[in-house]
């Protein structure tokens, strides 16, 4: 049992997936709960696993491996560190919830519920595949059911929204894919194995290459390969230039697809990079650490923050500051100490989890009043309070507020990224103060002020609302109390991973 | 091993059986009634062929009818693939609607001499030979695709493409003249010998294989030779159509990679070719400009198609640069990623177009407009089919098509082609675009109030199932397709 803990992860949900499919459709019920009980093994498992987990080694662990494809070297091979556990539990735990956020789609329910377990079998996968080719396709899984539950069951603008989504991350892909075949091909003997990769991270040429242009910036095959990998993921991030399918694909997703969204699929661009770029391809993470992850980190909370001020849609306004917030992490993994890049993943958890909170919270507001627009409201508070306390709760959270999650990770990614760099990190530093412009002032147009007498008699927020909110919560003010239930798992994997660049830093 | 004419005669069992087969049907013609019949006389024909393709794989290598004919495990794995595609034609033959209307005992008559064609197009070892089985593939599929009585498509069509076909076989037949004229023989093997001495008239050989080039391009729709594609595929009954896209893509491969290794290249080192005796000309640079202009043009043409039938046309001329490709890095791995891919685009172009034929048996329609809200009327497992071929089309995991890109990216980056790698790698994200415009009419738009229920043919669906099952299984498991496309490999690697 223990030997196949990860892959009882990965393939619980699509086992769901196929009793779902043989389910009759007109049992709406049946499948949502077939479906809720798909989700349940995974989040069991992924408690044990945080409680047997081993937080001193920097090793890969509960690993399996078994030949899959031997003609190419290809592998079934998973396993977890430090990085990827905390991504799987957040995985596990969104997953579930997200479930019952969906529980008021009524259309096509069959459909759904079976895209949905289908996608989480390819989220799974991708935080513990360890074999190049098996990352990519499950990488490449989460691609077709989210574009169809983006346009199925999305809002008016909802074909252009999901075929955006689909042809940049796909443009993502295949420049992964590239950047794949070529370390596979660059040394001998050729392997997809992620590990083996990373030991031979010193091979990979850094020599600048006489093609043009990258002459004329001294690359060489190891940053042409980083670049490669590096736009793919940044897609996912997603960081500027590449960011604007997010807030289409956002706003026109079903409130329980934004949460993933947001909450997990973002979190696979910043993930990729440290899984792959930063230990496979140091010496070019250090050379170009600086332009494309933290300036383009502190334009993107700069940048993002502002376009999130100038929104009157709630949700394209959550939408823009996963932008501007996912721009810490950038930053943070740039610092190239501990505080800068435990910083980074322990926000990459925080921001999941808080911006889960903010979508399923403007979720419940759009089902009642079916608009989110953030002039259309007013004093809303007086009308729900249960529900405007979750909402200040998760707000607070966002913008930093000391006690909640959200600051810790701050506070560690702006200590590590000062002594590199002074003027990125005030600039980051006054992106804080953007966040607390456009969440106080949503606050104050939405929930303050007179109520607005078209809303007086919207019904407060419901017990299967406040299920899927309420876990969030606990773990918004847990670990902004106490962050170490995080950072202990994380520690020894990053710091390791900082290792293998540093020793590169010139 | 070089063969008379009667040791030959028992190499030789699939040609015999389906040749057989051929003259069966035309007795069978004249004496039955019910024309059903002959359908499956010819299903058991082609799977009796395929039976003893299967016995001969493995055997030593020959030479047949004094070196006309090769007789090598590539050889076979054409003529298996081949027989494959009629078998599944014939079964879509026998559901489908347009071809009720013509009279079937010649439509199943020709349809077979069309897959005897391409069994000598996949085995000539002799340019005369190589021309030959070129024709007759040729004169058969102008004859199928202007079948359709009373239809000014498919008479459009059938006399677009005899003129644009006579054209290009005068085109190779005249290169092909200029090599006699050279090489003083029209064998391979003697072109070859002929050529690793000659170190004259360059540009004369250069001119003649541009020449012979063009007239296999033409086969295989590449650019600028297309022109020909989307009308016919247009114009010719659906199940013709599947056939062509997909076996007239293989033989094409086949008779290509015949021509430019044995006849022009040599084998160096671990499997490495080099082409000979053109020190002064780039054969590797045309043939990549070649394969990028086809991709190119075959999907930017497709973006904006209406006809579900003329977008898989122009997506078909893509797949032909995508194929070639794997010609143009010049090793054994290159050619084992193009007899992949021949696999994996016969399993997922037929697929597509049993769907089409599905589409038209019901509405009488093939534009996109007909599968509005497809999914929604009835009809969805067709269209979940659909949408699992053209998501493998793309080359998306885990579907086979993506393992059929995966090998050629592989090997084009092994070669370090890398232009040709990026403009392959565009081109697959470009080609998403028209794809999923097929799949977004049939899940995101919710049907019309004219849009009926569509129900499949009976007939249809066990293919249909057949076939996604093996999308969806090749795209997972292929390590033993592979295995038999690098056995098939053997000649060449001698």
């Amino acid at each position: 049992m223990t030997d196949h803990v990860l892959s009882y992860m990965v393939f619980c949900p699509l086992v769901g997936m196929f009793v779902v499919l043989v389910l009759p459709r007109e049992r709406h019920e049946l499948i949502r709960w077939v479906s809720a009980l798909a989700t349940v093994p995974p989040l069991i498992l992924g408690v044990w696993l945080y409680a047997n987990f081993d937080t001193t080694t920097t090793a890969m662990q509960f690993v399996e491996r078994a030949a899959w494809i031997p003609a190419f070297n290809i592998e079934y091979f998973v396993g977890v560190d430090g990085l990827s556990v905390s991504m799987l539990l957040l995985t596990a735990l969104l997953s579930f919830l997200c479930i019952f956020a969906s529980w008021g789609i009524d259309k096509g329910v069959k459909g759904y519920f079976a895209l949905f377990l289908l996608l989480d079998t390819g989220m799974t996968g991708v935080f513990v595949a360890l074999d190049f080719v098996l990352f990519y396709v499950f990488w490449e899984v989460m691609l077709l059911p989210m574009y169809f539950l983006i346009g199925i069951w999305g809002g008016p603008r909802k074909e252009y929204a999901a075929i955006k989504f689909f042809l940049y991350t796909l443009l993502g892909s295949v420049l992964m894919l590239v950047a794949i075949l070529a370390l596979y091909f660059y040394t001998e003997p050729n392997t997809f194995d992620m590990t083996r990769l990373m030991d031979r991270s010193r091979l990979y040429s850094t020599a600048p290459l006489a093609m043009w242009p990258f002459n004329l910036w001294g690359w060489g095959f190891q940053h042409v390969v980083w670049m490669a990998l590096f736009v793919g993921f940044a897609i996912k991030i997603p960081a500027f230039p590449f960011h604007t399918w997010l807030p289409d694909a956002h706003v026109e997703a079903p409130t329980a697809i934004s949460v993933i969204l947001a909450g997990i699929l973002l979190k696979m661009g910043t993930y990729g990079i440290l899984r792959i770029n930063y230990p496979m391809l140091p010496a070019a993470t250090a050379d170009l650490a600086f332009y494309f992850l933290a300036a383009l980190g502190a334009w993107n909370i700069v940048y993002g923050g502002l376009c999130a001020m100038a929104q009157t849609d709630m949700k394209k306004l959550v939408a823009y500051s996963s932008v501007s917030h996912m721009g810490y992490v950038m930053l943070g993994m740039a610092a190239f100490n501990s505080q800068g890049i435990n910083g980074a993943v322990l926000q990459m958890f925080n921001h999941g989890t808080i911006t889960a909170m903010l979508f399923l919270l403007v979720g419940v507001i759009y089902d009642r009043a079916h608009h989110r627009e953030i002039n259309g409201f007013g004093g809303l508070a007086g009308i729900m309070p249960v529900y405007a306390g979750f909402t200040a709760l998760a707000f607070f959270a966002s913008m930093g507020l000391p006690g909640l999650s959200g600051f810790v990770s701050e506070v560690l990614i702006l200590l590590g990224a000062w002594p590199r760099y002074h003027v990125l990190t005030i600039v980051a530093a006054l992106g804080i103060v953007i966040t607390a412009g456009y969440m106080l002032w949503m606050m104050q147009r939405v929930y303050l002020g007179p109520p607005n007498e078209k809303y007086r008699s919207l019904p407060e927020i419901n017990g299967r609302e406040i299920f899927t909110l309420f876990p969030l919560g606990v773990i918004v003010v847990v670990v902004g109390v106490y962050p170490r239930v995080v950072l202990d798992l994380l520690q020894a994997s990053l710091d390791n991973i900082n290792l293998m660049v540093v020793t590169h830093l010139s | 091993m070089e063969l008379g004419n009667l040791a030959s005669i028992e190499l030789f069992h699939p040609e015999i059986v389906l040749a057989g087969t051929v003259i069966l049907l035309t007795v069978l013609d004249l004496v039955v009634a019910n024309k059903r019949i002959l359908a499956y006389v010819g299903l058991a024909g082609c799977v009796l062929a395929a039976d003893a393709a299967v016995d001969l794989y493995g055997a030593p290598s020959a030479l047949l009818f004094h070196g006309m004919v090769a007789l090598d495990n590539f050889s076979l794995f054409f003529k298996v693939l081949t027989l494959a595609a009629l078998v599944a034609a014939i079964w879509m033959s026998i559901g489908s609607g347009e071809v009720r209307q013509v009279h079937l005992g010649e439509y199943y008559i020709v349809l077979l001499t069309c897959g005897l064609g391409m069994f000598f197009m996949a085995s000539a070892n002799n340019l005369l030979m190589a021309y030959l089985g070129l024709e007759l593939v040729s004169l058969t599929s102008y004859i199928l695709t202007g079948m359709l009585p009373h239809d000014r498509r498919s008479a459009e069509a059938a006399l677009k493409y005899l003129i644009y076909g006579g054209v290009a076989s005068g085109a190779m037949i005249y290169g092909m003249s200029w090599v006699f004229g050279m090489a003083g023989s029209l064998d391979y093997a003697a072109i070859n010998a002929a050529m690793s001495q000659t170190d004259g008239n360059h540009t004369g050989l250069f001119i003649a294989f541009v020449f012979i080039l063009a007239g296999f391009g033409y086969k295989m729709a590449f650019a600028p030779f297309h022109m020909w594609s989307p009308d016919v595929y247009q114009g010719a009954p659906t199940p013709f159509t599947g056939f062509l896209s997909v076996a007239s893509n293989a033989a094409g491969a086949a008779i290509l990679i015949r021509f430019f290794y044995p006849a022009v290249s040599t084998l160096g080192q671990e499997g490495v070719w080099t082409f000979q005796a053109f020190p002064a000309i780039q054969w590797t640079d045309l043939l990549v400009a070649l394969s990028i202009v086809t991709t190119t043009w075959g999907n930017l043409s497709a973006l904006n198609q209406r006809n579900v039938k003329r977008l898989l046309a122009y997506s078909g001329i893509a797949h032909a640069g995508y194929v070639m490709m794997g010609l143009v890095v010049l090793n054994n791995d290159g050619l084992n990623a193009m007899l992949f891919y021949v696999v994996v685009y016969l399993i997922m172009n037929l697929g597509a177009f049993l769907v089409v034929m599905v589409m038209a048996n019901a509405t009488g329609r093939e534009d996109m407009d007909a599968y509005r809200g497809l999914a929604y009327r009835g009809a969805a497992f067709p269209a979940v089919c659909m949408a699992l071929f053209l998501f493998s089309l793309t080359g998306l995991p885990p579907l086979a098509g993506f393992i059929g890109k995966l090998l050629l990216f592989a090997a084009i980056i092994e070669g370090q082609f890398y232009v040709l790698a990026v403009a392959a790698l565009i081109n697959t994200v470009v080609s998403l675009y028209y794809y999923v415009r097929v799949v977004k009419t049939m899940f995101l738009e919710e049907p019309g109030p004219d849009d009926g229920p569509v129900a499949a043919t009976a007939s249809a669906t066990p293919l249909l199932g057949l076939l996604a099952v093996l999308t969806l299984v090749l795209g997972v498991y292929w390590g033993p397709l592979l295995d038999y496309t690098t056995a098939s490999l053997d000649f060449f690697m001698k």
